[in-house]
């Protein structure tokens, strides 16, 4: 049937690709001298970077020298699709690579594979001296920096004041997940939160388990014969929490296929009452709806037991110089700019994402866009996060936990016991993922 | 594709042995030269992937730890043939194979009765059901979760009897209704496609003359035109049922395999990509080619379709 439609065509068709294949073959050349004019010339750092509101691209140009050119490549918007991109690409040996944007729980991972060039003892000493404690251990694996801190996210609670004025709750003490969700559900508002099946969801349980004292695992320097300790009293008091949301009137409707960028939207929206998000959530309705601008309130991260201090989650980027690259030097040299408190302040002027040393707070634009109390907020919530586990394993550990709690309504008290032995079954390799 | 190629070939083989001329002793050696280059281009880039496969599936592999790679024989295949994961993705997908084949052959059929029969503005007609077809897969399951999606979607305020705030993607059956849908809808044209070829072949004299005979439209339908097309339908069958065996993007872009909708080609994905696990994911490419194989070599035989009949050879 196709084939008498297209045939009395195929003369037009045969004579279109020559300017196509001519274009093409320009392309090709002109990319093949481009290439041979890097090599002569100053050398072009290819840096991956996950997707941002431009800050990454712009202290890249300002960390351009004569002496190389920092160009941007942009990874997938999620943080294990980013993983599987660079991972991939590192274990082949891909040279094309000099710099990457790493988030924190795979950098263990990539450093125990040997992907990432050891950073010098000087860099390494400057970096440990600017940086947050969290964020040095964070980049830390087996006693050495790997990977050079460069932003350090944490969340805090947001609220409509608007609502709290409604019921009249006292927000300038610490609250608890139980207030939240109680005085939500009785007054029509809802509580925002991350609870897809994707890394966000294991961060928010992460900082749960914290938050009572407890841990995911522990001896995670053991890799896959660490210790799991999900089933504990802590772990069931997380459940309890995500139980309790899930089940009450304060649980989105979308709770199950809520991210950060949903969640800002619900929080935005009428019902929108708490939200537990990411720094640069504070400027998300600026533009968008400035009446919810202004109704917006921050406080620390709610505590899981009462009277037991939050431990918010801990989020960020470090940057690692690829083993592959062909200008380890060069891309060492970028890093100290790349990672210097005015680039950091730079970064977080434009993103959102705070920077990862307190001279990166002391950039001042930054304290022209931010309220004094809420830099000071986010700067005590980095101190009081709980990172998650450093360890090679992460990803397994993290899909493991994704797959036995989720979706959030089906967490019950039973929950953390069935996730400990699924998680060990995973690192014993006795069961399918 | 081997069944496709293999089946007339036996067939031809067999059964002119006896009174073989000449001309088709040397017109059958003209067929197999001239189809050699091809068989051996296809060994050469089909066959070395898949030994290679059948040989990492033998170890435990981890592309980020490549120094502790270890032979364990038949481990894997023990590990995921005895986990109940495995059996649950495979249920699913055989669910949505069945269903979605189910649904596409009944609407595609209506579709191509409307190509087959339609007299004005054919062309557009014809068009606009390929349409679906022609969009590529992950577009079209973005453009259906968009629509099925709490947030932006418009399916909860069209359907009256579903509340507005219904997450569509919360539950099980809910959200393979909505990989289904999406499914049924992006390769129902694929099947008329080929529905329509076979309706072509129906010859309309048969028809004229059931008519003449006071045959009602249903049972023109039923004792005529459907037996007449049977090959066409099981071809269209069988490549759609391997198709949707393979289903992968929608439930990649839908639900990441949440809530339980893992189809065996995701559980593969997520093995080798997602956690590099080579050896494993590599025992379970061997177990879902060996699946396929089976699949269709069982609906070749169950439904005894010849396919050499089906391309007009028989």
């Amino acid at each position: 049937m196709a084939r008498p439609a297209s045939s009395p065509r195929r003369g037009e068709g045969a004579r279109s690709p020559r300017p196509v294949a001519l274009a093409a073959g320009l392309t090709i050349m002109g990319s093949i001298l481009a290439g041979c004019g890097d090599d002569s010339g100053t050398p072009t750092l290819t840096w991956y970077i996950n997707p941002d509101a431009g800050g990454q691209a712009a202290v890249a140009e300002k960390c351009s020298t004569d002496a190389y050119t920092i160009e941007t490549q942009v990874l997938p918007q999620d943080a294990s699709q980013q993983r599987i991109q660079l991972a991939r690409r590192l274990a082949a040996g891909d040279d094309s690579i000099d710099l990457m944007s790493i988030d924190p729980p795979y950098t263990a991972e990539f450093a125990n594979a040997g992907y990432l060039a050891p950073i010098p003892d000087d860099l390494a000493t400057k970096l440990e001296e600017q940086s947050f404690q969290g964020a040095t251990t964070a980049a830390t694996w087996e006693d050495e920096l790997v990977v050079a801190p460069f932003w350090s996210n944490t969340q805090v609670l947001w609220y409509r004041k608007s609502f709290v004025d409604k019921v009249g709750i006292d927000m300038n003490k610490p609250v608890t997940w139980d207030e939240i969700i109680k005085v939500a559900s009785e007054n029509g508002g809802t509580v925002g939160v991350q609870a897809n099946k994707y890394e966000g969801y294991v961060v928010w349980i992460n900082a749960l388990i914290s938050g009572a004292g407890g841990s995911l695992i522990e001896d995670a320097e053991a890799g896959a014969e660490a210790t799991v300790t999900v089933n504990s009293p802590e772990g069931a008091q997380a459940a309890k929490v995500i139980a309790d949301l899930a089940g009450s009137a304060a649980a989105p409707a979308d709770l199950s296929v809520s991210n950060e960028g949903t969640a800002g939207t619900t929080f935005g929206s009428d019902e929108g009452a708490f939200l537990v998000n990411w720094t640069y959530i504070f400027h998300n309705y600026d533009e968008s709806d400035p009446e919810v601008a202004k109704d917006i309130g921050y406080t620390t991260y709610p505590q899981t037991v009462a009277g037991k201090e939050a431990r918010p989650p801990y989020g960020g980027i470090g940057i690692g110089v690829s083993d592959n690259s062909r200008y380890i030097d060069e891309s060492m040299q970028a890093v100290e700019c790349l990672t210097s408190a005015e680039s950091q302040g730079i970064n977080a002027e434009l993103t959102g994402n705070m920077p990862a040393s307190a001279g990166g707070y002391d950039y001042e634009p930054l304290k022209k866009l931010y309220p004094p109390d809420l830099l000071a907020l986010f700067q005590q919530s980095v101190d009081a996060a709980a990172p998650r586990s450093v360890t090679p394993y992460w990803s397994d550990i993290s899909s493991a936990i994704q797959s036995t709690w989720h979706s959030p309504s089906s967490v019950d008290e039973s929950t953390p016991e069935e996730s400990a032995t699924f998680v060990e079954d995973v690192l014993a390799g006795d069961t399918l993922l | 594709m081997t069944t496709v190629v293999a089946t007339p070939e036996t067939k031809a083989g067999k059964a002119p042995k006896a009174q073989a001329s000449d001309r088709a002793v040397g017109e059958n050696r003209l067929g197999l030269k001239l189809v050699a280059p091809a068989v051996v281009l296809m060994l050469i880039v089909t066959a070395y992937p898949m030994l290679q496969a059948l040989y990492l599936s033998l170890f435990r592999y981890r592309l980020t730890t490549a120094d502790e790679r270890e032979f364990i024989g038949l481990g894997n295949y023990i590990t995921a043939l005895s986990d109940s994961l495995f059996w649950q993705d495979l249920l699913n997908t055989l669910i949505i194979m069945v269903v979605t084949v189910a649904v596409e052959l009944v609407i595609g059929f209506a579709f191509a009765m409307v190509m087959h029969r339609i007299i004005f503005a054919r062309g557009i007609m014809r068009t606009s059901i390929l349409i679906p077809y022609g969009i590529i897969t992950v577009v079209s399951a973005f453009a259906w979760q968009f629509a099925f999606s709490l947030n932006n979607g418009f399916v909860n305020g069209w359907l009256p009897f579903v509340a507005d705030d219904f997450n569509w993607f919360g539950g099980h059956w809910s959200a393979m209704f909505a990989i289904m849908a999406s499914e049924i809808w992006k390769t129902t044209p694929f099947m008329s496609l080929l529905l329509l070829a076979g309706l072509s072949q129906v010859s309309e004299d048969m028809l004229e003359a059931a008519k003449v005979d006071g045959a009602t439209w249903w049972q023109r339908l039923w004792k005529v035109i459907l037996p007449n097309m049977r090959a066409a339908i099981m071809v269209a069958v069988l490549f759609r049922a391997l198709d949707a065996f393979r289903i992968f993007d929608n439930i990649f872009v839908m639900t990441k395999g949440a809530e339980g909708t893992e189809s065996s080609s995701f559980l593969t994905y997520r093995q080798v990509i997602e956690q590099f696990q080579l050896g494993m994911g590599s025992a379970l490419s061997v177990l879902l080619f060996l699946m396929v194989l089976i699949l269709a070599f069982g609906i070749v035989k169950l439904f005894k379709v010849d396919l050499a009949q089906a391309r007009g050879e028989g």
